[in-house]
């Protein structure tokens, strides 16, 4: 209910608590309250109101340059190493404000785990890749480690292809193993929240397809974000959609709503493709 | 000629004219090493590598000058090392891009270029002088530690630029804190370039003269060092005593010295392009 009773200014705020109405149903695990960020004079985000349920897929889409990868960032606090990174509002998760200063951002960031865009495996074996995030919690059992390794791997279908060859430098896998084996680097810390940042857009439509089935396997267990700039696949994926423009949550609701039946004629120009 | 021609000529001119260029270092540095090699090769045995100095030429080692130069060398790795890592690792990873900083790295390059006689000058007043160190092996270290931290730091900076800004990403997203990214990470992908950049330096530093004369090491030494407080000479000061020696017998001794502190360095240069070499094979 506190959600609803945020000051209402103008027209789009009126909507966009709407959207959030819609989504907080059930316990919202993220919270967001009017968030906007600054690099340097330029605003990149201009408050946004947002609400995340535990358990979901949530895409979000928007035309490059909308924000949403730097909304995405701020989950895990990846912004704070950018030059002239500025922020106000709130993101609470599980009822704890990120943004605070006593927040230990190493901490969050186990929580949090986190994909990127372009596989990004460290110059190492396999195995020191999966074991990376444990060993730098200063975890040194090694009977721990290899069994968190094999889990990861497992869950990240990867390890039938690995198992033989744990030692071989991660560099001289394909992109799309590349991309299996940082997420189970991710898996392997035991986030709750998983953020992607258009995970696929640098593999092929095989190995897209195989990261996308691991998504809806992963549903279950964790929170996922994702960042794409694909429409089809956040159809196919995603139980929420938003869609951002120009720094601006425009709207957000289930992704069923969103492709058959949105609300603004701005989204549905997005995912029609008559503009972005 | 139409313009493909006119370019295909211009094309095979810069050719010639880039192997022109490259023949001329070549040729010169074949000619200085075979001169170098007929004066000197006959003179180099075991004794005059073990031999203190002598009044007469054919008993003269380099065994002084030779410790000297290892003393220096291993004091100056000692002192430099630690500290032109670090400054460049804090400068690239944790210094704030600001003016200030774009002051520093501009005076850093320029120091790099600062005439060496001059770091002889600055070693002689503080620590020779203020520091009381006088004409010590470790005087002459830390002058040539100050003379190569410009190089070593802009090549550990350079090293540790060249780590992908993705592989940083995502070792803080798995929770990793800024002090185990850069132990873990950068440290261990930019060691090639550092260690590279270092060596370098070093050898750059074993044949460095003009700043060792100032601080005050002596072209004549009866002992090899023994301890950092001691006094000392090194092979290029050595080098320059004999050559001014009117005596042929000197000149030859000259020439033999040259020969080994030319080994000295190629060998050093040699372990840096190695270094090199395999780092870049484990990015691949």
């Amino acid at each position: 209910m506190e959600i609803t009773m945020t000051k209402v200014k103008d027209k789009k705020s009126i909507d966009t608590n709407k959207a959030i109405a819609i989504a907080s149903e059930e316990v919202a695990k993220i919270e967001i309250k009017d968030v906007k960020v600054w690099y340097d004079d330029f605003m990149a985000i201009k408050g946004i109101d947002m609400s995340i349920k535990p358990n979901t897929v949530t895409a979000f889409i928007g035309p490059s340059g909308c924000g949403k990868s730097t909304f995405l960032r701020l989950f895990n606090r990846m912004n704070d190493y950018v030059d002239g990174f500025k922020m106000e509002g709130k993101i609470k998760l599980n009822g704890k404000n990120i943004y605070k200063n006593k927040v230990n951002v190493e901490e969050l960031r186990k929580q949090v785990g986190m994909v990127f865009q372009k596989p990004n495996p460290f110059p190492k074996s396999i195995f020191e890749n999966v074991a990376y995030g444990l060993k730098i919690q200063g975890i040194k059992d090694k009977k721990f480690i290899n069994e968190r390794v094999e889990k990861a791997l497992k869950q990240a279908d990867l390890w039938e292809e690995v198992k033989d060859n744990l030692k071989k430098s991660a560099l001289a896998l394909s992109g799309g193993q590349q991309q299996r084996l940082c997420i189970a680097r991710t898996l392997a810390v035991e986030p709750s929240i998983i953020l992607m940042d258009e995970p696929t857009s640098a593999l092929d439509p095989i190995s897209t397809a195989k990261i996308e089935d691991l998504i809806f396997e992963l549903k279950d267990k964790y929170t996922i974000i994702i960042v794409t700039h694909n429409m089809q696949q956040a159809g196919r994926i995603s139980d929420y959609t938003a869609f951002f423009y120009i720094g601006e949550l425009i709207e957000f609701d289930k992704t069923k709503t969103i492709f058959t039946n949105p609300e603004k004629q701005q989204t549905e120009n997005y995912i029609t493709g008559r503009f972005g | 000629m139409n313009s493909i021609q006119k370019n295909r000529f211009k094309d095979q001119l810069f050719k010639f004219w880039g192997i022109a260029c490259t023949l001329f270092g070549l040729v010169l540095l074949t000619i200085f090493i075979g001169d170098i090699l007929i004066d000197g090769i006959l003179r180099i045995d075991w004794a005059f590598i073990t031999d203190l100095p002598s009044r007469k030429a054919e008993k003269s080692g380099i065994y002084t000058a030779l410790m000297g130069s290892i003393w220096i060398l291993v004091l100056t790795t000692i002192i430099a090392f630690p500290i032109g890592v670090a400054a460049g690792v804090y400068l690239e990873e944790y210094g704030k891009k600001n003016k200030l900083s774009a002051l520093l790295e501009i005076n850093i390059s320029n120091l790099a270029g600062v005439p060496s006689i001059i770091y002889g000058l600055l070693g002689l007043e503080v620590f020779v002088r203020i520091m009381g160190l006088g004409a010590s092996v470790l005087a002459g270290a830390l002058t040539l530690s100050l003379l190569i931290l410009p190089i070593i730091i802009v090549a550990t900076r350079e090293a540790v630029k060249a780590v992908p800004k993705s592989i940083r990403d995502a070792s803080y997203a798995l929770g990793a804190s800024k002090w185990q990214t850069i132990w873990n990470q950068v440290i261990p992908a930019s060691g090639g370039g550092i260690l590279t950049g270092v060596i370098l330096a070093l050898s750059r530093a074993v044949g460095e003269t003009a700043p060792l004369i100032v601080v005050g090491a002596l072209a004549y030494v009866p002992f090899a060092p023994s301890n950092p407080m001691e006094e000392f000479s090194v092979l290029p000061i050595q080098i320059f005593n004999w050559i001014s020696r009117p005596q042929h017998g000197f000149i030859e001794n000259a020439a033999a010295a040259i020969i080994i502190l030319l080994l000295i360095t190629f060998i050093m240069n040699g372990i840096a392009v190695y270094f090199r070499n395999k780092w870049q094979k484990k990015w691949k």
